[in-house]
């Protein structure tokens, strides 16, 4: 009795299709719409406007510490608020907190499961949090006993549905933002382990998030394998802009202090500029020699330096308001896998795939 | 992340820069060069290499090896000597381009048959030949692909044959760039491999998808949004006002204007950091400064908001503040004692005769309370926001022309510079920092020392007895 439901499925299949494409090419035309609207304002860019800024001098940076005790690639790193402690983790499974300014280890931790991603610092400085292929967030309060098993205290945090790409407190230790290899992000309450809010709208993979710095701190930017960097609000969960320009996967996303900007890098091999309030590119970080991927970025204090780590073992140092490159640095020996300015501007801290991590100044 | 991915992208310039630099006119000088016995044709040295690079590109000698290193990595240059070390030498080491059929461009899977092969094709061509990692290396392969064994023998075989075939230079230079085409696909223990692409992505934005229903309809969904939005037309207003932004902090820059009195990672000595610490008595002028910048700025520094605390209770506007940073704690706390906090808000700042009354527009106050029925962690958002507001563009104004204010701009300390000479000493003397668990355990102590020891809080009494059952 099977055929005469065949050609009605059929049809519904046809039909399917027919909403697909015509659903697709909404969406084309949707877009190039945008474009024209947005490219019929003044299209002005940030080194036409900084002009007249004085240049910078010349700088030298270089690896004040390097921290050894991984025993494998180390894939994500956080500063404490005290600006001298930091926690890291590998893809070994192990998370370690150290006191970078005198290369010693604090604590260590060693996971279930192997590539832990994401690492984050509580603002107050006694809980850690981390995740990775284990699909989870969980957080780790830290504790004076170098005799204590850190895991037992353990608490899982969030839970995805694919692997934890990042993870970051937001003004407490109490709550969570998470995303993930599943599309989503997520605002989880530490406590009871409860999801808070979700955020739906990024098609692959989202690889980074950053919070909005506190004014009217409501909102975060995420970036995704699908080359697109949206913002949400954190309390509707609804993608209030979107901005979709880079050529490939969007690795890190970093606000510009201010708030009213942020930086992505790719792994199309530049770094980009996104004004909020102008809801557009205002600039573009790229460079003929510079041909492997950003895998993660940040501002200086002032906001007129961009660091980025690349996947060519090398950090090239931007000026924001003039497009150039002032500066590159040599040191790891394999690619720069995390990149994060100290909580007060004096120094950076990288992690690399050569297993180490150095502070530069 | 695919594999796909990270060849794709910088395709155009790979393929155009490599190709320039083997234009016989204007490409690196190449000769031939004699390696054992036989002479082998279009060698480059590292040096040339480094020079071509660094002109075409415009970058340094230092970078130029850097990218060309990068190139060897990938398999576009390989060196003669030390084959094994993919690596740009600015000497007279010697290095050929890979042929086109061996770029990692090229899409075609790198399968552990054809390696078996190879190791098979030089195993027969002498004994004992392979290195102790590629005999390991053999042993596996040969372990688990058994069953196709004679068909790999076979094909070593017939190759071997086909190699004796040709002219020796021939043989010898395509026996060099096959060996460079392993060492980039199967890499000696110990280096590190441009092949390693760590993690594999999801989703391969390069693929054609073939999208369901409901991303398509979310991809849809996402444009609606930014069109519904007024465009701000002063574009050029928030791009001046990032230049201003970074003009205003440059000084403020531990990267471009030097800390007082030292960096610590410079110096090695942590009075930069003792000098800002939370807590401090008396501030740095650069503290004080910043928090002339923004209202932001001075609600942000744990001492700025003390110091306009401060203020604000000698104008008796306090509770401002107060109400302002329980909805903060409100907004970030716990789930489970969210409701308890709501309540506790709306009984000390909303109700009417409560005991720190804020002064709030009566429509924002009719939407509080009407949403405090049904309490949420954002519940208090409209009122907060308008207290934010007042107290920027009020209390914010008075407090930096306030004695309080001056008072604080004018003990603020400006530390003397700290001389190089003591960096050695420094270095040796490096100590460690109370862990932040032992701060928080003292600031709890310290909180409770406070509780107890300060006076009865009118306030809180009545409130206390407005509250029991009469």
């Amino acid at each position: 009795m099977r055929s005469p439901l065949i050609p009605e499925m059929a049809t519904q299949e046809v039909q399917l299709n027919e909403t697909l494409a015509h659903l697709k090419s909404e969406s084309e035309s949707l877009k190039s719409k945008l474009e024209e609207e947005r490219a019929k304002l003044h299209d002005v860019e940030l080194h036409q406007v900084a002009e007249k800024v004085e240049g910078l001098g010349q700088f030298v940076m270089k690896t004040r510490r390097t921290l050894k005790g991984h025993g494998n690639k180390v894939l994500c790193m956080d500063w404490c608020k005290d600006k001298r402690r930091i926690v890291s983790s590998s893809q070994d499974g192990k998370v370690i907190v150290w006191d970078a300014f005198t290369t010693n280890k604090e604590h260590a931790v060693t996971m279930p499961c192997t590539w832990v991603m994401a690492c984050a610092y509580a603002p107050s400085g006694c809980a850690v949090a981390c995740g990775g292929l284990d699909n989870k967030c969980s957080v780790y309060p830290l504790s004076l006993d170098k005799n204590e098993n850190l895991a037992a205290k353990k608490k899982s945090v969030a839970m995805h549905t694919n692997y934890l790409s990042a993870c970051s407190f937001t003004n407490s230790d109490m709550q969570i933002l998470t995303s993930s290899g599943d599309g989503t992000c997520a605002l989880w309450d530490v406590e009871s382990g409860q999801l808070l809010q979700s955020f739906h709208g990024h098609a692959a993979d989202v690889l980074c998030l950053d919070l909005a710095p506190s004014e009217t701190g409501n909102t975060f930017v995420s970036g995704g394998c699908d080359k697109k960097a949206n913002v949400w609000d954190m309390r509707s969960g609804q993608c209030i802009q979107s901005f979709e320009t880079h050529e490939s996967d969007i690795n890190s996303v970093r606000y510009y202090p201010s708030g009213d900007a942020f930086a992505s890098g790719s792994d199309d091999a530049t770094c980009r500029l996104y004004d909020l309030r102008a809801d557009r590119e205002v600039a573009i970080y790229s460079k003929e020699s510079i041909i492997f991927g950003v895998s993660s970025v940040d501002f200086s204090l002032s906001g007129r330096l961009l660091f980025g780590g690349y996947n060519d073992y090398t950090i090239n140092v931007w000026d924001v308001l003039k497009g150039t490159r002032v500066s590159i640095l040599f040191g790891h020996e394999n690619r720069v896998s995390t990149l994060r300015v100290s909580p007060d501007g004096t120094a950076f801290s990288t992690g690399s795939w050569d297993h180490t991590l150095r502070i530069w100044a | 992340m695919c594999i796909k991915v990270i060849l794709s992208h910088c395709l155009k310039f790979r393929k155009s820069v490599v190709l320039e630099m083997q234009d016989p006119k204007s490409g690196v000088k190449s000769q031939p060069q004699r390696l054992v016995i036989t002479a082998i044709p279009h060698a480059v040295t590292g040096e040339d290499i480094v020079n071509w690079l660094s002109e075409r590109l415009l970058v340094d000698t230092e970078e130029a090896r850097s990218v060309g290193s990068m190139l060897a990595a990938l398999g576009y240059i390989y060196p003669l000597q030390q084959h094994k070390r993919l690596v740009i030498r600015a000497d007279a080491s010697l290095y050929r381009f890979q042929t086109p059929y061996f770029w990692p461009t090229q899409q075609w899977p790198v399968e552990d048959t054809d390696y078996a092969i190879y190791l098979a094709k030089r195993n027969i061509r002498k004994k004992g030949i392979l290195e102790l990692h590629e005999q390991e290396q053999y042993n596996h392969l040969h372990k688990w692909m058994n069953h196709k064994w004679d068909f790999i023998v076979m094909q070593a075989k017939e190759q071997y044959r086909a190699a004796k075939e040709r002219k020796k230079p021939d043989r010898v230079v395509f026996e060099c760039q096959e060996r460079a085409y392993w060492v980039v696909h199967r890499p000696p223990p110990g280096t590190v491999s441009a092949m390693d692409f760590g993690l594999e992505r999801r989703a391969d934005p390069n693929a054609n998808q073939v999208q369901g229903e409901e991303t398509g309809k979310l991809a849809h969904s996402s444009f609606l949004i930014p069109l519904s939005r007024n465009f701000s037309r002063c574009s050029l207003f928030s791009v001046v006002s990032l230049v201003k932004y970074s003009s205003t902090y440059q000084s403020h820059d531990p990267f471009l204007s030097r800390p007082l009195p030292s960096n610590p990672w410079h110096t090695d000595d942590a009075t930069y950091w003792t000098l800002n610490s939370h807590n401090v008595e008396t501030p740095t002028k650069q503290r004080v400064e910043r928090w002339t910048f923004s209202f932001a700025e001075l609600l942000s520094d744990p001492r700025g908001r003390d110091d306009f605390r401060l203020f604000l209770k000698k104008e008796f506007s306090g509770e401002n503040l107060a109400f302002w940073e329980s909805c903060e704690d409100l907004k970030w706390g716990t789930a489970a004692t969210m409701k308890e906090k709501a309540e506790q808000i709306y009984k000390t700042f909303l109700a009417r005769g409560a005991p720190r009354w804020i002064n709030i527009d009566g429509k924002t106050m009719e939407i509080t309370i009407k949403s405090l029925k049904h309490p949420h962690r954002y519940v208090l958002d409209a009122a907060q926001t308008h207290i934010y507001m007042l107290m920027k563009k009020d209390s914010y104004g008075r407090y930096l022309k306030s004695p309080v204010f001056k008072e604080t701009q004018k003990k603020a300390i400006a530390p003397e510079e700290h001389n190089d000479s003591q960096l050695e000493q420094n270095a040796r003397t490096r100590r460690p920092s109370l862990s932040p668990i032992v701060l928080r355990q003292l600031e709890a102590e310290r909180r409770a020392k406070m509780a107890a020891a300060a006076p009865v809080d009118i306030t809180q009494v009545m409130s206390k007895l407005s509250r029991k059952p009469q």
